[in-house]
């Protein structure tokens, strides 16, 4: 074999391999997709939605509870977390100088790579603890914190790709710089945000375990923020690893329910992003 | 709505001149205010993660003082004795991930370089577009797929394979339980691979094209291009991708939890059941029954926390020097 043919044999088998490695990553979602639909889509039905679990013995029931809650954890840590990163992100593009825009956008990566379970021990040590039980407000702290660092910087990022000439438009009409950023910036810059903080809470929405010891679990209603409270991702996890079939049954669905509800939420914010960019 | 302020604007400065100017000064000042707030949303970040800081230091006090250094060095790890050593569980968070990159890099670099490299752009966009998908799943859907799925498979088929043509190795020896590092690792490969594909796409594709062209012209094949020119000078950008998902991977909770077999020994075996510090967390600290034994966790989640900064600080170093200047311009 001449060094020329053995170049080509090297080039043509590499390449195939850095395509079979492709082939295999993308795959890998079209299984998760395929096993939940297989084991979830059998045992879906109304139950789920509407009704509460059943005591442990009894097979039926539903995680009507663990929705709601995932809900109102959701919406609370909204209230905690967008409108720091929202605020943040429009002093990082708008009015930052250069040394602590840098420390602040610096922290906030360090911070958006710390482990859930960290911002779990947090918010125990913050809430839980001074408040002697579990509380759907602890749950949404650990959550709140973890969606401050994204909506920080997909704010920042929507703000920046605002040309300057808009800017420099609404300084010459003599407005003041504030009004210019409240009345023309955030307004242009507005989709990409609303849709930077959709992609931010669908990713803290699957987040297990910053709950497990904060808003611990529920297995009734639950009333106001102060009492434990179910959530989605935490019921899976306690159905997953329990002995009953039953209970492997619903946490396919409830697996089902939950990716569905995030990959609709991704895909459809990205095609939104991809169009108006 | 910009332009009826412009309007209102122009309608206070074309009042009597003294009140004219007084409003322009209010609203100018009004930039002072604005500013004012929104730093303090933007400090109050920084200060949340200070507290983080704050609060783990605090809330393990009493195991810091009592073991000291040999809370990392001791391996018994017995609540009922009071006697915590956290050696077991840095050596099982430590095993899984360097497996789960073992796994991952050769698996993620190949499909970047695809991506960028081969690939006509539009299939490519779309392809990543679904391996991004793959990053927004939540991790109790990974454990779940492990449990049921992943761990048969690996006990019926993948583990007796290894050890029967690699069995001589000390790391494939031991029965077989299903739950293991093993287990843990491939399900940690499979959740960080799309971090260094998406990653590392991004700093191949922010090479220059002329480096290319110049490889090809003095008659390099495809391959050659890629490995010996793209690939080094994007080098730095590429280990920061690496450097992101080990940081995901100490961190990975849920899916590592039901899968890894907690049991809190150390073992050269890959095929033995171990635990790591953030499933040790997570499945302790609602049981944990006195100060010191809840004050041992929150320690583990103080070594997790300044464990996963240092390394995602470096990550994103390396990536800021590599998208911003090329490795070659350092």
């Amino acid at each position: 074999m001449t060094r020329y043919t053995w170049r080509k044999a090297v080039n043509a088998v590499m390449l195939t391999s850095t395509g079979l490695c492709a082939l295999v990553a993308v795959s890998v979602l079209f299984f998760i997709l395929g096993y939940l639909l297989w084991y979830g889509w059998r045992s879906l039905s109304w139950s789920f939605f509407t009704q509460l679990p059943k005591p442990v013995g009894e097979t039926g029931g539903g995680m009507a509870n663990a929705i709601v809650g995932s809900g109102k954890l959701l919406g609370l840590a909204a209230v905690i977390g967008i409108p720091v990163g929202f605020m943040g992100g429009i002093y990082l593009a708008e009015f930052g100088g250069s040394t602590f825009p840098f420390l602040v956008r610096y922290t906030a990566d360090l911070l958006n790579g710390v482990p859930s379970i960290v911002m779990g021990i947090f918010a125990f040590t913050v809430v839980v603890l001074p408040m002697g039980h579990f509380s759907a407000l602890a749950g949404s702290l650990a959550l709140g914190v973890m969606l401050m660092p994204i909506v920080l910087r997909t704010t920042e990022d929507f703000l920046r790709a605002v040309p300057d000439s808009m800017r420099e438009g609404g300084l010459a009409l003599g407005a003041a710089k504030w009004r210019v950023v409240a009345t023309v910036v955030v307004p242009a810059a507005f989709r990409g945000i609303a849709t930077g903080m959709l992609l931010a809470m669908a990713r803290v929405a699957g987040e297990t375990a910053p709950l497990l010891f904060t808003s611990f679990g529920n297995r009734f209603w639950s009333r106001g923020l102060s009492e434990p409270t179910a959530s989605l991702p935490v019921m899976i996890y306690t159905y997953a690893i329990a002995p009953y079939d039953d209970w492997h049954r619903q946490a396919w669905v409830g697996g089902l329910v939950l990716l569905s509800l995030v990959l609709v939420i991704n895909v459809a914010s990205r095609k939104i992003l991809a169009r108006s960019q | 709505m910009s332009s009826s302020a412009v309007i209102a604007d122009s309608a206070a400065r074309s009042g009597p001149p003294g009140r004219g100017a007084a409003f322009l000064r209010r609203l100018r000042s009004g930039d002072q205010i604005a500013h004012v707030l929104v730093l303090v949303f933007a400090a109050s970040i920084f200060l949340v993660t200070v507290l983080l800081f704050f609060e783990l230091f605090k809330g393990s006090a009493l195991p810091r003082h009592k073991f000291g250094f040999l809370f990392f060095a001791t391996r018994v790890w017995d609540p009922v004795a009071e006697q915590f050593g956290a050696l077991p569980f840095i050596y099982g968070t430590l095993v899984t991930s360097v497996l789960a990159l073992v796994i991952a890099v050769p698996l993620g670099v190949g499909a970047a370089i695809f991506l960028s490299e081969l690939a006509p752009p539009r299939f490519s966009d779309n392809l990543t577009f679904v391996i991004e998908l793959l990053a927004a799943v939540p991790s109790v859907i990974y454990g779940l797929l492990g449990i049921f799925v992943l761990v048969p498979l690996l006990r019926a088929y993948v583990m007796p394979f290894l050890q029967k043509s690699l069995g001589f190795l000390p790391i494939f020896k031991g029965p077989i339980y299903g739950v293991s590092f093993f287990a843990a690792g491939v399900v940690l490969a499979i959740m960080v691979v799309p971090y260094i594909i998406s990653v590392s796409r991004e700093v191949l594709l922010a090479v220059p094209a002329d480096q290319r062209e110049a490889a090809l012209g003095l008659g390099a094949t495809r391959w050659e291009a890629t490995w010996q020119v793209v690939v080094p000078y994007a080098r730095i950008g590429i280990f920061g991708s690496i450097f992101l998902s080990l940081a995901r991977a100490l961190g990975e909770t849920m899916a590592v939890t039901m899968v890894i077999g907690n049991d809190p020994k150390i073992n050269a075996s890959l095929f033995a059941p171990g635990y790591s510090i953030a499933a040790v967390i997570a499945n302790e600290f609602t049981e944990a029954t006195g100060d010191l034994y809840v004050q041992a966790l929150i320690e583990l989640g103080l070594v997790l926390f300044l464990l996963t900064i240092v390394i995602n600080g470096l990550a994103r170093l390396l990536i800021l020097v590599t998208t911003q200047k090329g490795t070659a311009h350092e």
